[in-house]
């Protein structure tokens, strides 16, 4: 069965998901659906688990209880790698791999053996405003060049929901600013779901339609994000 | 000067031992004064190697007029207690203690298996033994070296092992990088050996055979086969266990089991 012939309306659906280390319950119970095409943001304080719940999504991790269905289907059912692209995630340090732009954004098809040919590598390049850097060694880049060959290097998986780590978190303010215009020029030009790890209110009210809090390992509030965010400032 | 002292061999191989420890514990004295942190693992060192070589050497005294089998659980007493002495240092990678010993089994027990086999090794205790202990120890050093410098590979670059990993690449990929300097690490030190041989140092066997009057060129020529061997021996010893522990360093569903380095 193809997966793009029959797709449940809720596309993705966490129940009851719980994480911990060494005896420390860093994720309790957490229960989400979202559907195709939302823009999800997770926010909370430091420490809140935000991190570890995209690293449980992207199966970086494994939870120690509950369970998350992807279009239906229990996402332990799927191989990791199918799931991994499927659910493409962007780390908060971008974790290039010594080469070029270029043998960065081929990675990812490459290990499917596939070859990303040049129109495509153009246009991811261009996608994330970095036309004509594909021969860069990416020593060479600043650290928002760096971020945004990483969101190209995932992107080049098309994946089904882009799993953004606090993307701009190790940027100073000007990159961080360009790095937030390229993830939503990305998301204004694609079908894709989108799930937002931040710790920055204003960021996420660019981003995001929808809010999930967390705090101390729990989800403590779901809802359309000026409304979470409303109620949380007058706490 | 010694000698001229002590007529009894025993008393005068301690009395050059007690020189030897002297010597040594004033190294340990320096250590001390710039606060290296090292007084108990020298300590510890001295006097276990100074025990168990002592002790070694009563006992080969012993079993070398004994059947060639005793050479194979001695070998095996060896090769164990290698892989145990691999793991003390290398606590974090899951399952070490046995790809050591499948390592150090599968590298030390086929060259030693091979050179008696083809007479490279005189089928009797006194060479089998000390010749057999110097692959085991080859192995046991490269694989710790192996060991150690994978895991620290792994935990400093865990950031891009699991962007490998999230991008969807097979373990073995992500990993290929760290596993090759890992496999490089251990094998710097026995290239280095070899092409330093004779010209930097003179080894243990070849220094036996001159201090008991063999021919120099036949010393020379048995040198390199117990130099050459060792150096079969770890690279056999490191290909396995690399090859055992990329999988150890992943579960199931391919998540990264060695933790990153605090920034």
């Amino acid at each position: 069965m193809e997966r793009d012939e029959i797709k449940s309306p809720v596309f993705l659906r966490a129940e009851g998901l719980g994480y911990q280390v060494d005896g420390q319950v860093l994720l309790s119970d957490i229960n989400f659906e979202i559907s195709a095409g939302e823009r999800i943001a997770i926010f909370g304080p430091s420490g809140a688990g935000k991190s570890t719940l995209i690293r449980l999504l992207n199966r970086l991790d494994e939870p120690v209880s509950g369970t998350a269905y992807l279009d239906g289907q229990d996402y332990r059912e799927i191989p990791s790698r199918v799931l991994r692209r499927r659910l493409g995630m962007v780390m908060q340090q971008p974790n290039l791999f010594p080469g070029s732009v270029a043998e960065n954004i081929r990675f990812g098809p490459t290990t499917q053996g596939e070859n990303l040919d040049d129109a495509r590598l153009k246009a991811l390049l261009s996608g994330v405003d970095l036309a004509g850097f594909a021969d860069r060694d990416v020593a060479k880049l600043s650290g928002g060049e760096a971020q945004r060959v990483n969101l190209a290097r995932t992107l080049a998986n098309k994946p089904e929901v882009l799993l953004l780590d606090e993307p701009t978190s190790s940027l100073d303010q000007a990159a961080r600013r360009d790095v937030e215009e390229t993830i939503l020029s990305v998301l204004d030009s694609g079908e894709v779901t989108c799930i937002l790890v931040s710790h920055d209110r204003a960021q996420v009210l660019r981003l995001a339609d929808r809010v999930l809090m967390l705090e101390g390992g729990k989800l403590i509030a779901d809802g359309p994000v000026e409304e979470v965010l409303d109620a949380q400032s007058m706490d | 000067m010694l000698s001229r002292w002590i007529d009894n061999q025993i008393l005068l191989g301690a009395a050059q031992a007690g020189v030897t420890m002297a010597a040594a514990l004033l190294v340990v004295a320096v250590t001390m004064r710039l606060k290296l942190g090292l007084k108990k693992d020298i300590l510890v060192g001295l006097g276990r190697g100074l025990v168990q070589i002592v002790a070694v050497g009563f006992l080969l005294t012993l079993i070398f007029s004994a059947d060639l089998w005793i050479s194979i659980p001695i070998i095996l007493v060896m090769i164990v207690t290698a892989g145990f002495i691999t793991v003390q240092r290398i606590k974090s990678i899951p399952n070490a203690l046995w790809i050591s010993l499948a390592g150090i089994s599968a590298g030390a027990g086929l060259v030693i298996l091979v050179m008696t086999i083809l007479g490279e090794i005189k089928q009797d205790l006194t060479s089998i033994i000390p010749i057999g202990s110097m692959m085991v120890y080859g192995a046991m050093n490269a694989n710790a070296l192996m060991l150690e410098r994978f895991h620290s590979e792994l935990a400093s670059h865990a950031g891009q092992v699991e962007a490998g990993l999230a991008l969807g690449a097979p373990p073995e990929q992500v990993v290929a990088p760290y596993a090759r300097r890992a496999v490089t690490a251990a094998m710097i030190p026995r290239i280095n050996g070899l092409q330093s041989l004779g010209i930097v140092w003179i080894p243990g066997a070849m220094s036996g055979m001159l201090l008991s009057g063999e021919n120099p060129a036949y010393a020379g020529f048995y040198q390199f086969v117990v130099s050459g061997s060792i150096f079969v021996t770890v690279g056999i010893t490191v290909l396995i266990s690399i090859v055992l522990v990329r999988k150890q360093v992943f579960s199931k569903a391919e998540q990264l089991l060695i933790r990153a380095e605090e920034n």
